[in-house]
């Protein structure tokens, strides 16, 4: 039985890897669908990573091994967290190795590597961004620590494959409080992807630019491993939501072979709808100044306490 | 869990733990007055002293080791030194061999550090150094094993005159006196305060002992009382905020190894004496007292990472994050506290397992930071983070080690700082089942506040590694700067793989802290242990591994590197930086450290007093100032300072220089003392 457990496992992170470059493909068309423009082919995103793959690298002469190394470390963090989020069965030997205040720590290790990579070289974009993200970053943890601990009240645990396993055992678990967790998880999600309102994926406009500005000085493979995990990140972060707020469909322990072909097809649907979703958020959203960037994910934490406290309440009252 | 080799040593030591500490302290002290011996002999003291210094030190952290995994019960001995009728009482428990281990471990690898680190021509003699410096170390292993209050106010005090001398090492330097002043007229506050609290719980018996203290049944009042001076007093040893105004103005002032030991060890054992009065001393623990301790810790904690985000001297930086990793392990305390009156010991020993583990993470990652700015120092003459940069380049060896400690205090996985981090964050997430419902609402404000300020943390790393040692040099001179030598290398190593085992095998550290916190909370940690993770309440709820995060991210690194070796066809050239086209950028155009801090001063300038001078358009030499206060400065101390000057003036009106004057005082004494005994 563990033996079928590793399958799910290897295959989960692999189909996490294949499709990250997909997601971010489908967010971009569904942008250009609602902004009237001519969307680019979904494949977009797997033609540049083998474009850049197969590019000659250009290093800054002053870049030390951190700064070759980083794109790896980046990646190999990123199928880590694939490999421990459950968007497919719950039934993964990985899980256990980390719950989901171990995921924002993994994210983090991503981050200052990210950031530390971008001072290597010495230019001012590359520092600026750094300073930027790790804002970003500082100012997130609170908000997204806000939602887990909110799950944590709900379901007693933190590890994602046991919420999930719980959400499936009690499935009519409707607090009102899941409804200011998912807000001001998907307000962190825009935050820490780099996306519109924090950040533009789409400019290298260097008043705005926070991730553009610290992967300037990556090309080719290098820059193709960095984008790879980005995407790879927007998708682990999508998962997370979707375990979290949308758990119906993923095969839960010792699931069979249609379950989990149930929970791959119900992966695809719950992703597609997610990326519309945020794509519809981003068009409808303008990109804020970056001395707005506090409030925005103050206001994220909160509405997470806001939802931990009406928890609270309510669980008084009922208790009382 | 076994630990083979410990048995081995236990078979060698036998059972008499205490009396081969004793040994160690007192090969300590022998080696402290060896140093005299030839006060001017860097050979001799720095590189052969220190180095026998640090093999004891390996020595205490085997013993330390062997007691702790032994399960011996306590040892204790009495000693016919001091006073008359005073002897010295001495005692072995699982609290005090843990933090003997932390000084064992962390003490090892800062005197192989200070063995290379040592150059003549610095300050005070090499020899007095070394004399300094042992008897420091003795002092501080003498504090975890006092049994009475006596002999621990004696090796307190010692602790605390020996760091003061090593702070003003330099004492041609006007700023350093002045800094090493304000040390002592702290640590003197925080020594009377402890007293006092010891005063308080001997309950009327005069008996100094501890176990008399444990015996005896204080009031609830005075057991507050008690407590709270003891707060006090090892707040300011600790750097609680208020108190923790000396430790930005010592630490710098300090030669590296000594910030080291002084920031590494000697604010652990303020953790020490505050969890041994707490839950040892003290028989009871009420709510109030954690809620306090909680606040106060969440507070240094974010007050320390805040103000070490915007500071400009490497040195000032680490000592401000010392004020919040002390923050972080007093919340933890004040948690634990928490639970333990609330009768829920398991959470009472998750939460003391998180302020343990820290406090050991704490020895080695901030003793790393602290020893590699003394490389930095030796090879730049620089502090100022202002004229740093792209060290990596030039010190690869420091570069490489101070990246570990760097990672490990930014509380990233599968490193050390992570784990005790992350067992914090678990016993928060239990407060909710604590019987109050109004602390149940307000406790997940303080776990934001912690996530905050380990994410501050983080920041405040990469501003300190990103500014010192990546980038471009911001001096010509940095290119000529050297790698450390070979002892410095041994034992910023040696600091860098506990940061690495701890971080990858947490269950050695939580099976140590569970001995503990048997003794402390009557509840070990972790009931399930497991070979690969940690799951401290059950794996249900949570669980972490260390070993498996860096198995996966060194495999899947290995993976990429070899396909993108296999299928990319692209070849590497080296070219100029690329930075949007723009050619003429040179180091001067990096963020400073004052830019890298812009964003903190911005959002949190309510901490701040600063201070500006902005160049106006016709300045012919356009200048920028900007000076940051803190504001207990104007707060308290410099009401306080004040006033005690207000008083002494007015006192001084007593002594007006004439001895008719002086007389006629004596004589109404005399007259007084006369009708009151009549």
């Amino acid at each position: 039985m563990r033996g079928i457990a590793f399958v799910w496992q290897f295959g989960e992170v692999v189909l996490a890897i294949a499709l990250a470059p997909l997601f971010a493909g489908w967010i971009a068309q569904c942008r250009a669908w609602m902004q009237s423009r001519s969307a680019p082919p979904l494949t977009q995103q797997y033609r540049m990573l083998r474009k850049l793959f197969n590019k000659d690298a250009a290093l800054a002469e002053s870049a030390s091994r951190l700064f070759r190394m980083a794109p790896y470390v980046l990646f190999a963090t990123m199928v880590l967290a694939a490999a421990v989020i459950p968007s497919v069965v719950t039934d993964l030997p990985f899980a256990r190795a980390a719950d989901a205040i171990a995921l924002i720590g993994l994210f983090a290790t991503a981050r200052v590597f990210q950031a530390l990579a971008a001072m290597d070289i010495g230019t001012s974009f590359g520092t600026l961004g750094a300073r930027r993200e790790m804002m970003v970053g500082f100012l997130a943890e609170p908000a997204i620590l806000m939602v887990f601990f909110n799950a944590f009240l709900l379901f007693g645990s933190t590890a994602l494959t046991g919420i999930v396993d719980s959400y499936s055992t009690h499935p009519s678990v409707i607090d009102p409080s899941v409804i200011f967790a998912a807000i001001a998880f998907v307000m962190v999600m825009l935050a820490e992807n780099a996306r519109i309102p924090i950040d533009n994926p789409a400019t290298h406009l260097e008043l705005t630019m926070i991730h553009e500005a610290m992967v300037l000085e990556y090309s080719a493979r290098h820059l193709a491993l960095v984008e790879w995990a980005s995407s790879l990140k927007l998708l682990n972060y999508a998962c997370i939501g979707i375990a979290l707020f949308l758990p119906w469909g993923i095969a839960i322990h010792g699931a069979s072979v249609t379950a989990v072909l149930i929970g791959t097809a119900a992966l695809m649907v719950k992703l597609a709808v997610c990326g519309a979703g945020l794509a519809l958020i981003e068009s409808l959203s303008a990109k804020l100044r970056i001395f707005r960037a506090p409030e925005f994910l103050a206001m994220a934490f909160l509405i997470a306490v806001l939802g931990l406290l009406v928890h609270l309440l309510l669980g008084a009252n009922t208790s009382a | 869990m076994n630990f083979p080799w410990a048995n081995l040593a236990i078979s060698s030591i036998s059972t008499h733990e205490l009396l081969s500490v004793m040994v160690v302290v007192a090969c300590w002290s022998l080696l402290a007055f060896a140093c005299m011996l030839r006060l001017r002999s860097i050979r001799y003291v720095a590189r052969f002293l220190f180095s026998l210094g640090a093999l004891l030190s390996t020595a205490m952290f085997g013993i330390a080791i062997a007691y702790l995994t032994s399960g011996h019960g306590p040892e204790v001995m009495t000693l016919p030194l001091g006073l008359p009728d005073l002897p010295f009482h001495l005692r072995l428990d699982p609290l005090s061999a843990f933090f003997l281990m932390i000084l064992g471990l962390a003490g090892a690898g800062i005197s192989v550090f200070a063995a290379g680190y040592f150059r003549s021509g610095e300050g005070t003699a090499p020899g007095l150094l070394g004399l300094h410096y042992h008897v420091f170390l003795a002092s501080m292993a003498m504090v975890m094993i006092a049994d009475d209050a006596y002999l621990f106010m004696v090796a307190w005090e010692t602790m605390a005159l020996t760091s003061y001398f090593l702070v003003t090492s330099q004492h041609r330097i006007p700023e350093i006196r002045k800094a090493g002043f304000l040390y002592l007229l702290m640590a003197h506050v925080g020594a009377v305060c402890i007293l006092l609290g010891f005063g308080v719980m001997q309950g009327g018996s005069w008996q100094f002992t501890f176990d008399a203290m444990r015996s005896a049944s204080l009031a609830p009042f005075w057991a507050t009382v008690a407590f709270t001076l003891a707060l006090i007093g090892f707040g300011a040893k600790a750097g609680l905020v208020p108190m923790h105004v000396w430790l930005p103005e010592a630490h710098p002032a300090a030669p590296s190894p000594v910030s080291a030991m002084m920031s590494g060890l000697m604010l652990k054992t303020a953790v020490y004496g505050m969890l041994r009065i707490t839950f040892d001393l003290l028989h009871v623990q009420f709510w109030q007292w954690g809620l306090a301790v909680t606040v106060l810790g969440l507070f240094s904690g974010l007050f320390g990472a805040i103000f070490a985000a915007v500071q400009t001297d490497m040195k000032r930086l680490l000592a401000y994050s010392s004020i919040e990793n002390v923050g972080l392990i007093f919340t933890a305390i004040g948690l634990s506290i928490l639970f333990a009156a609330s009768h829920m010991p398991l959470f009472a020993a998750l939460a003391l397992a998180a302020a343990l583990i820290h406090a050991l993470n704490h020895s080695l990652f901030k003793s790393i930071l602290f020893l590699a700015t003394g490389s930095v120092l030796h090879a730049t003459r620089q502090r100022s983070l202002g004229k740093l940069g792209g060290l990596i380049r030039f010190m690869p060896w420091v570069a490489t080690l101070a990246l570990i400690g760097t990672l490990a205090i930014a509380g990233l996985p599968p490193l050390n700082g992570f784990v005790s981090e992350w067992l914090l964050l678990q016993a928060f997430l239990f407060t909710p089942q604590l019987p109050h419902t109004f602390i149940n609402m307000l406790i997940p404000l303080g776990a934001a506040a912690l996530a905050l300020t380990v994410a501050l943390a983080a920041y405040v790393m990469v501003k300190f590694y990103g500014i010192i040692f990546l980038g471009k040099p911001r001096e010509a001179s940095l290119e000529q700067a050297h790698d450390a030598n070979w002892l410095e290398r041994i034992g910023l190593a040696w600091l860098a793989v506990g940061c690495v085992a701890i971080g990858v095998q947490p269950q050695w550290a939580l099976h140590l802290a569970g001995k503990v916190t048997s003794m402390l909370v009557g509840q070990p940690v972790s009931p399930e242990p497991s070979m690969w993770r940690i799951a401290p309440i059950s794996p249900a709820q949570a669980s972490y591994s260390g070993s498996v995060f860096l198995a996966v991210i060194l495999c899947v690194v290995a993976i990429t590197f070899l396909g993108v070796r296999l299928l990319a066809h692209g070849r590497t050239r080296t070219t100029a930086p690329w930075d949007c086209g723009y050619p003429w950028q040179d180091a001067r155009m990096q963020d400073t450290a004052e830019g890298f801090g812009q964003p903190i001063r911005h959002m949190f300038g309510a901490f701040f007093h600063i201070e500006r001078d902005l160049p106006s358009p016709t300045d012919l030499v356009p200048r920028y100032r900007i000076h940051i206060e803190d504001r207990f400065w104007r707060g308290i101390y410099r009401p306080i300072a004040s006033g005690v000057q207000r008083l002494a003036d007015a006192i001084s009106l007593l002594q007006g220089g004439r001895l008719a004057v002086y007389l006629l005082y004596s004589f109404i004494t005399l007259l007084g003392l006369l009708v009151f005994v009549l």
